[in-house]
């Protein structure tokens, strides 16, 4: 299929080997493991300006009425704060950042099939991130829609709209193009022996997800494209003046938003599924199962995006179905919880930080994933439709399910990625303190949202203050816990002590190859003979 | 940067690769018009007499020589495939010139077409269209976003095919590497696909 290379590169991926030299070498790299850490870079700087929006809300909620800022500036806030963290840091998180580095390599392959593509689609991002945050700054003053950019709202608003609702579609284009290439990767350049069933879990999780970038970012595209024919040409489509349907821009977003929780979650369980067992040092328990439940989340989830849709008027035949469906997409998301619990039983457990982690992402996912079915119930739903609970559940699953995962991952592959090794101490205590601030502030809502405190208000009545309180402070908690993780990260990957090849005793290709991984990954591409994780 | 350039050039040839990814883009393309469709679909279902009424504006003829002209023209695109797989390059750049030829001429016709209902005042947030009916305004906006949004895809495969055709001359794309010309006529053929759907549902079913 390929012709041999003739000579191997012996030198690393992070040393300079180009025309260009110093941060040229690196925007200009087709390496996938560059792309990685380049995205990586930038989705952390996003991350970053994400939690300090998601801060002043929540000073902001401290008090009852204005405390730091005006509601329209906090309409702007939730908003700026939902399309940074939705669409920059959460989607392409995972995917776009471990799956680029890590996918050709744990497959057995010297890079993905398209490289340039890959760049080509860096790029996108960065300059669909560019407009999303330049919307922010320009003269109409910051969109106030909430991350859906709902209709007819959307449509009306003197906000500057069209610019975020542009760089939302360029960001979905960026992602169709790695998902697109990640299909092909995975189709057309596995080692020779690497049947289907031989792939370790993450790149089967990454192959799930891409099948879900491709199939339905397009439809957000086109939405999104209305909304701007909207704006720009008073079409009607969404307009109940002209004849349009707003409820049909609830359905064409949900198409689209609700399979792309699973673009966020769905790598987040790949990570988790190549740790416990490297900790556990046990053959996963069911890999069939777990490879199989990626397939059936991606495929059920496509048709459940009318849960988001209970109090917006559909037939009672349809809200029957997509409560029912929504409890089918559970049945897969809860055999892996099982299979990864099976995993560690009888294992010999060795309690490192990604291993921690991803203890942690098991039991926040766990609380996400149940109060999930408390908004997928058609009776509940009505009662917590719209409030703080629907927040506590989110962030339980994106930032407590995927966040965790990312972290988690970061410790993970932080070895292989820079040839050097944290400080495990450092790891492990910020882990918890993140844990603990983590729960401070998301697990109130959850109760307030039950008694009626609405999502997205800027005001709220009294008895809603001590719970607002103690959310706060789990907000400053958490984010002492993320300074302490990202001091320890940078230091170390400068100044940390030499990392081994590999330090976990892992199985996968990734961990057979030096750290960090030589230009082309492979000398000789590997011949596969057997399933992954044999621990000897 | 130079040995990774060689091994990439030694690497990177898999062909079917570059289909199999052709083909994936073209599942996003259809899916993109499909979010169209399905709104098109929903308001045809709401108003359907006055999308028969707005539906007899357009004109037939116009919207069946340009259903003609593309058909030819993903002939000569396929046609253009076969010569340079022959190692017939010359032929195989008249066809492709061919095929932007007519591409050109649809878009003239749209051009004359839609100028056609500028003239009579049909356009969205137009003075006359705020005295129709719902299912009216409906029906045109969705008229010219469709067709607006297909003519930007053919605008796309022009320029592509212009690019496919000068790599031909300069030697790049020949019988032994022609997949760069088969993905553009895969794409051109999607664009012409669309039409064909685009042409019943807004010319043809009353």
């Amino acid at each position: 299929m390929r012709a041999e290379v003739q000579e191997f590169y012996r030198g690393t991926y992070l040393e300079n080997t180009g025309r260009y030299r110093g941060i040229w070498a690196w925007l200009t790299s087709t390496d996938h493991k560059r792309i990685g850490l380049m995205y990586l870079y930038a989705i952390a700087a996003f991350f970053i300006v994400g939690v300090i929006i998601g801060l002043l809300m929540r000073i902001e909620l401290i008090s009852p009425g204005k405390t730091i800022v005006e509601p329209q500036t906090y309409n702007g806030f939730f908003t700026v704060h939902g399309i940074i963290m939705i669409f920059m840091v959460v989607i392409p998180g995972l995917s776009a950042t471990f799956g680029n580095f890590c996918l050709p390599i744990m497959i057995g392959a010297r890079d993905v099939a398209f490289p340039r593509l890959n760049l080509f689609s860096f790029y996108l991002f960065l300059f669909g991130s560019f407009l999303a945050i330049l919307s922010q700054f320009l003269r109409h003053g910051p969109p106030d829609t909430g991350w859906s950019f709902y209709a007819p709202y959307s449509t009306t608003t003197g906000t500057n709209v069209i610019m975020a609702t542009t760089a939302a579609f360029i960001l979905g284009f960026s992602s169709i193009l790695t998902g697109l290439n990640f299909i092909v990767t995975v189709h057309r350049m596995r080692a020779p022996g690497m049947t289907f069933f031989r792939m370790p879990l993450f790149p089967w999780a990454l192959y799930a997800t891409a099948w879900i970038q491709l199939l339905a970012t397009p439809v957000v595209g086109i939405t999104l494209l209305m909304i701007i024919a909207e704006r720009l040409f008073n079409i009607g489509f969404f307009n109940p003046e002209l004849g349009g349907d707003p409820v049909l821009y609830q359905h064409l977003f949900w198409i689209y938003s609700h399979p792309a929780v699973y673009i966020m979650i769905l790598p987040a369980m790949g990570v988790i599924t190549e740790i416990i067992p490297t900790f556990c040092q046990r053959k996963v328990y069911g890999y069939k199962a777990i490879a199989l439940s990626s397939v059936a989340i991606a495929a059920v989830g496509y048709l459940v995006w009318g849960h988001h849709m209970y109090t917006s008027g559909m037939s009672g035949k349809s809200l029957w179905l997509f409560s029912f469906l929504t409890f089918v997409v559970a049945v897969p998301s809860a055999i892996k919880v099982f299979n990864w619990l099976a995993t560690m039983y009888k294992g010999s457990i060795d309690m490192k930080p990604p291993f921690l982690f991803a203890l942690f992402f098991i039991f926040l996912f766990t609380i996400g994933g149940l109060t999930g079915l408390v908004l997928g119930a058609l009776a509940t739903n009505i009662q917590v439709h719209d409030t703080s609970f629907v927040v506590a559940h989110f962030h339980y699953i994106i930032f407590g399910g995927m966040g965790f995962a990312a972290f988690a991952a970061v410790h993970y592959w932080f070895p292989k990625m820079y040839g050097r090794m944290y400080n495990i101490k450092q790891a492990t205590i910020a882990s918890i303190i993140m844990f603990i601030g983590f729960n401070l502030l998301y697990f109130p809502q959850f109760i307030i949202g039950i008694e009626g405190m609405p999502r997205r208000y800027y005001d709220y009545f009294p008895e809603f203050q001590p719970a607002q309180i103690i959310s706060t402070i789990g907000g400053f908690v958490l984010t002492a816990g993320l300074i302490l993780m990202f001091y320890n990260l940078i230091r170390s990957a400068r100044k940390g002590e030499k990392a081994p090849a590999n330090p976990w005793n892992g199985t996968t290709l990734e961990w057979q190859i030096p750290s960090p991984p030589p230009l082309e990954n492979f000398e000789e591409i590997p011949h596969i003979e057997e399933k992954p994780y044999s621990f000897k | 940067m130079e040995h990774q350039a060689k091994a990439h050039l030694l690497e990177h040839r898999d062909d079917e690769a570059s289909k199999l990814g052709m083909w994936l883009f073209i599942f996003t393309e259809i899916l993109l018009f499909g979010g169209l469709f399905l709104v098109y679909a929903v308001y045809r279902a709401m108003y359907h007499t006055q999308f028969h009424e707005a539906s007899l504006e357009l004109n037939v003829i116009f919207g069946a020589v340009n259903t003609i002209v593309l058909l030819v023209s993903s002939m000569a695109v396929a046609m253009a495939l076969t010569a340079l797989q022959e190692n017939k390059v010359k032929l195989s750049r008249q066809l492709i010139w061919l095929t932007i030829l007519c591409a050109f001429i649809f878009l003239v016709n749209k051009y004359f077409e839609w100028g056609g209902k500028f003239e009579h005042d049909i356009y969205p947030g137009s003075e006359l269209l705020k005295k129709l009916e719902h299912g009216h305004i409906l029906y045109f906006g969705l008229y010219f976003a469709m067709t607006g949004l297909h003519a930007l895809h053919v605008t796309v495969g022009m320029i592509i095919l212009i690019v496919v055709e000068r790599r031909i001359k300069a030697g790049k794309v020949h019988a032994g590497k022609f997949v760069f010309l088969e993905n553009a006529a895969l794409y051109w053929h999607l664009v012409d696909l669309i039409w064909i759907f685009l042409f019943p549902l807004l010319y043809l079913i009353t």
